[in-house]
């Protein structure tokens, strides 16, 4: 898909249409000035102030390790290779299990969406799992599937599949019948208005939804790493609770945080890319 | 799809006793009761009246997207029961598609039609020269007006040669000005590549301005209510549009619109 936008296009100057509704500039564009530039420094105070209040609460003799403690305890654990090993286990599992769990998701969501007699047998199984949380399918799978990684991935799957599938099928239910039409009348056959009309228009909704996946699967498989794993952050920080080990369980707890936050970013720039054309924002 | 000269007899489009209900739960709608109509080849016809007249239910019945209850709208001679390209289709809301430059969504049909690549570069070129769009041609819909909107929305249908324009309200949603100079560049699109066009509006000043001939329905059942010939030489210009003629003109349907009395053309001929 290229989406090629002239930086020089602006207003129309020689054209003979008069002043109609203004072309709207991208938002990109907009934000990237001086503002944007004070926000990131607000956001940089916001996190010295936070940290500054974790280390006064710990100075005043709250059960709390200092900021400088946990530091160290991460680099001890870094040069252990502990730390890599962990987040490697945890990325690992959450990957698979997002990566199977909307590969399954993208296909039934459009053949929910596209075909009602599809739906009707898909959407009660999808509804009533949905409300389960995945984590209580956890003792069920660990009987099923043992203890090895596949309850943990299966659980993961489950959790990325049931948001995504969703919101891929509200994409394809919520495409403009106009833009369907459009299509028809230049000739377009069924199969091509999927591809080239019902693909493009429900991409927003599926990437919204790999998004609520991608933080339902981080959430489920922590959780399930503490229930029963032999590695993971979730391992790390609860073999650390056996010891009382504070900064340790600090350190999981810090870059579980900071993974999934640069997970987001990532799909987060992938949806400015492929969702460029749109209008509101 | 050969557009060779349908013989003299036949008219391009030919609406025949076409009836169209919708199916309100416990009571049907009738949308069109028994209209009829013709519309020679390269004739610009317009079609006003009150809203809930049929008269877009009128025009998707023709573009294929709807089915009348009874009765049959033929083209070419031809009973219409589906969308094809030789019917271009322009919509009020443009229904440009978001994610296409304005380059890529002229070339749309033409590549459903699977024209090659350099052909198909060239003739989108062409038709967004001609609506005078070619500054614009790798901006995405959400860079334009809705005047430009509607302008791509034009060239795209004309990219793919169709013999018939379906135009539904397609200056409706924008202002005064803009419109009026749409209706100039469409009429000047039109003298220079004539089609059979038809076009929907309620504005009676565009259906008098643009047409050889102006349809009046009526609501409740909508039907042919009554026909104005508009026998003015194209171009017509600002000239034409501050004449007396015009405003006679004007007044003949506007009477026609606001005044309508439960009559049809049919009843009053006394057929």
């Amino acid at each position: 898909m290229s989406v090629s936008t002239d930086p020089s296009v602006g207003e129309p100057s020689t054209t003979a249409t008069a002043p109609d509704r203004p072309s709207e500039r991208t938002p990109r564009r907009r934000a990237a000035g001086p503002s944007r530039h004070r926000s990131g420094l607000i956001n940089l105070a916001s996190i010295a102030l936070g940290i500054a209040l974790w280390w006064g609460l710990a100075a005043a003799g709250l059960q709390l390790p200092t900021p400088p403690e946990v530091a160290a305890q991460a680099w001890t654990l870094a040069g252990t290779g502990q730390l890599a090993d962990s987040v490697l286990a945890s990325l690992g599992r959450v990957l698979s299990g997002f990566v199977l769990g909307t590969a399954a998701a993208i296909p039934v969501g459009f053949l929910m969406g596209w075909y009602a007699p599809v739906r009707s047998i898909i959407e009660p199984w999808i509804q009533f799992f949905r409300t389960i949380p995945p984590l209580a399918i956890i003792p069920l799978a660990i009987v099923l599937l043992g203890i090895g990684e596949a309850p943990k991935v299966f659980v993961i799957f489950l959790a990325a599949f049931l948001t995504c599938v969703i919101s891929t099928f509200q994409g394809v239910v919520s495409v403009d019948r106009t833009l369907i039409n459009a299509a028809r009348v230049l000739g377009t056959k069924d199969p091509a208005i999927f591809a080239r009309v019902i693909v493009p228009a429900s991409t927003p909704f599926i990437l919204v939804g790999m998004r609520v996946g991608l933080g339902s699967s981080w959430a489920t498989l922590v959780a399930a790493e503490l229930i029963a794993a032999p590695t993971g952050l979730g391992y790390l920080m609860q073999n650390a609770q056996l010891y009382y080990d504070l900064p340790t369980i600090f350190v999981g707890i810090i870059s579980i945080g900071l993974l999934g936050l640069f997970m987001d970013r990532l799909l987060l720039l992938a949806e400015r890319r492929l969702t460029g054309w749109e209008e509101r924002r | 799809m050969t557009t060779t000269a349908p013989t003299t007899t036949t008219a391009k489009i030919s609406v025949r006793e076409v009836t169209k209900e919708f199916d309100l739960g416990k009571e049907s709608f009738t949308a069109l009761d028994r209209v009829s109509l013709d519309i020679a080849d390269n004739e610009f016809v317009t079609v006003v009246g009150p809203s809930g007249c049929g008269k877009s239910t009128l025009m998707n019945i023709l573009a294929g997207l709807e089915e009348p209850t009874d009765g049959e709208a033929r083209v070419d001679d031809v009973v219409v029961t589906g969308p094809g390209p030789e019917r271009g289709v322009i919509f009020q809301q443009y229904a440009l598609f978001p994610w296409l430059t304005v380059r890529k969504n002229v070339e749309f049909g033409l590549r459903t039609a699977k024209v090659p690549k350099a052909e198909r570069r060239e003739r989108a070129d062409h038709f967004i020269e001609l609506v005078g769009l070619t500054q614009f041609a790798d901006a995405l819909p959400k860079m334009l007006s809705g005047g430009m909107r509607q302008r791509c929305a034009i060239a795209r249908a004309y990219a793919v040669d169709p013999s018939i324009l379906l135009m539904d309200e397609p200056f409706g949603a924008l202002d005064a000005l803009t419109r009026v100079n749409l209706q100039d560049q469409l009429q000047e699109t039109w003298r220079q590549d004539q089609r059979t066009v038809m076009f929907i509006t309620h504005d009676v000043d565009e259906a008098v301005y643009l047409a050889n001939r102006v349809v009046v329905m009526a609501a409740r059942p909508g039907r042919v209510y009554d026909v104005v010939d508009i026998d003015v030489p194209y171009p017509r210009t600002e000239e034409f549009r501050l004449s007396p003629e015009f405003a006679d003109l004007r007044n003949r349907v506007w009477s026609s619109v606001y005044h309508q009395q439960g009559r049809t053309v049919a009843d009053r001929d006394g057929a």
